[in-house]
């Protein structure tokens, strides 16, 4: 057997998505022009596809924070936080960030999916039990095939399936770990925390959230779900990401737990990976002043969402359960979906394409984030021209036909 | 054993599940399944396989789920939920990547139910 042949599904999948023309894995910004514009096929896009929810990669004071720091101390650090050290910067940005939660101790890794990878591999180790969504993130999936925990699915945002879980584990020794996220990446829904978080209460599991998507756009400070739902002192473990609202890359987890340091030398993700570099350290603590600056960004964000999803509601399509900063569009199949991405991006729109198996239920889905810089018309432009290609496409109704039928 | 479709099946299932204890000779079986038979266990994964069927071909204790069936590697973990909490186990992750034939898939759980811990 080659060493490509298990992969033979896939590479059928992939070369019937490249038919199309373009290949909505490999799209290339010739030129970024803002958090909302790009060139990409030599013409001007509009970007609702890039999870830049509060515009942040352009600010003016993260972007001047970033150039000094190059200056001052060098493009990057050549090694990780245990070979080669922590810079003062790194120290503050975690101080910063466990302050911004009210939590003792922060840790800062590389990337976000770094920072799920190697917290909750390690956090739950052999004997203990990981319970995991069933929509979770790849990087959660990931970690599972790295834990020596017993890992166990529930179903997506259903706390009594958690429970029935945590239930069957009746006495057995061992920690249960429960791995939530705020909002989740394809469809935008949030969890049902409150609810998440009394069932673990019940059965003394730890809960951990992933706020990737939610930091910023959820809660009075922006601190996500958890601060939303009023049960940050119950979520033992916060996981996030500077690679979205915060505008660089990177990623954290905050915890009050007072043995939380030993992480440091037992999390190889952490361990064993060059740490970020001075200018994403300081335009990312500059960001996180601009989150708790400017809450009005926040606003403009969900107003930005509610004219993008009421918008195309309105028009007939199917979306993801509730507002969110990502709006998901399903679409019937595949190449539908491929196609359509096609349309717009013809159109000078670009999106995300998510089709199975990256999706939950095989579905097939336009995955679109919202930014707070985004402004209405654009919006209402975009509503526009998806109804039309959805006409076109026939995934609504076309406009005579739906005129004779109300007659 | 051969599948029905579940139009056929669902009152045979409900009869089934009431007739077990009777219908089954061997009494300390029974109590170490909690009452549930493995023709019955595999009847109720068939239900769930049959809408991947391919072809003609019918789906059998020893149909290998990923391979003979036209079923992706999230909707096994997804049907696996739902058996879950049709018979009351939990399968781990690990054990799931382990089984292949919807006969181990039926023992699995059988085993499961008979030693929780």
């Amino acid at each position: 057997m080659g060493l490509f042949d298990r992969h033979a599904g896939l590479l059928e999948a992939y070369r019937d998505v490249r038919t199309t023309g373009y290949d909505p894995f490999q799209i290339r910004m010739e030129r970024v022009l803002s958090p909302t514009k790009a060139i990409i096929n030599g013409r001007e896009t509009l970007l609702v596809g890039t999870n830049n929810y509060f515009g942040l990669t352009f600010d003016p004071s993260c972007m001047e924070a970033a150039i000094e720091a190059i200056r001052a101390e060098g493009t990057g650090t050549t090694g990780s936080r245990i070979a080669n050290g922590s810079y003062s910067e790194h120290v503050a940005l975690e101080r910063e960030i466990a302050e911004f939660y009210g939590k003792k101790h922060c840790m800062v890794f590389t990337t976000g999916y770094q920072a799920n990878l190697g917290v909750i591999s390690t956090l739950a180790g052999q004997g203990d039990f990981l319970l995991i969504d069933a929509d979770s993130h790849a990087s959660i999936y990931d970690a599972c095939k790295m834990t020596q925990a017993e890992v166990v699915r529930f179903k997506h945002n259903d706390p009594s399936s958690l429970e029935a879980r945590l239930r069957r584990l009746g006495d057995k020794p061992g920690n249960r770990v429960v791995v939530l996220e705020g909002i989740y990446s394809m469809l935008g829904d949030s969890a049902p925390l409150r609810e998440f978080v009394d069932v673990c209460k019940k059965y003394g599991a730890y809960v951990l959230i992933d706020e990737a998507h939610s930091l910023g756009a959820l809660g009075e400070h922006g601190r996500g779900l958890c601060e939303s739902t009023g049960v940050i002192d119950d979520c033992h473990f916060i996981v996030g990401t500077f690679s979205k609202t915060l505008g660089a890359i990177g990623g954290y987890c905050v915890s009050d737990d007072p043995d939380f340091d030993i992480l440091r030398v037992t999390v190889r993700a952490y361990m064993f990976t060059a740490s970020l570099p001075p200018s994403i350290v300081a335009s990312v603590r500059q960001a996180l002043r601009v989150v708790k600056a400017k809450p009005e960004l926040r606003t403009q964000l969900w107003n930005n969402v509610a004219t993008l999803y009421d918008g195309l509601k309105a028009q007939g399509f199917t979306l993801g359960p509730e507002h969110g900063p990502v709006v998901g569009v399903h679409l019937p199949d595949r190449m539908t979906a491929i196609g359509f991405w096609r349309a717009m991006l013809d159109a000078g729109i670009y999106v995300n394409v998510a089709v199975p198996p990256a999706t939950p239920n095989g579905v097939s889905l336009l995955r679109c984030s919202l930014c707070a810089v985004h402004t209405k018309e654009q919006l209402d432009h975009m509503v526009e021209v998806m109804t039309g290609i959805g006409r076109q496409f026939g995934v609504l109704p076309d406009k005579q036909l739906r005129a004779a039928g109300a007659r | 054993m051969r599948c029905l479709t579940p139009r056929l099946l669902e009152p045979l299932l409900r009869t089934a599940h009431e007739l077990t204890v009777e219908n089954d000779g061997i009494a300390d079986t029974l109590t170490l399944t909690r009452g549930i038979s493995r023709a019955e266990v595999i009847r109720e994964i068939c239900v769930h396989l049959e809408p991947y069927q391919a072809g003609e071909k019918p789906i059998t204790g020893e149909t290998v789920i990923a391979k003979d069936l036209t079923i992706d590697s999230l909707a096994i973990m997804d049907m696996v939920m739902e058996l879950e909490d049709r018979f009351d186990v939990s399968i781990p992750m690990s054990v799931i990547a382990e089984i292949h034939t919807v006969d181990q898939l039926a023992d699995t759980i059988r085993d499961l139910r008979a030693n929780p811990s």
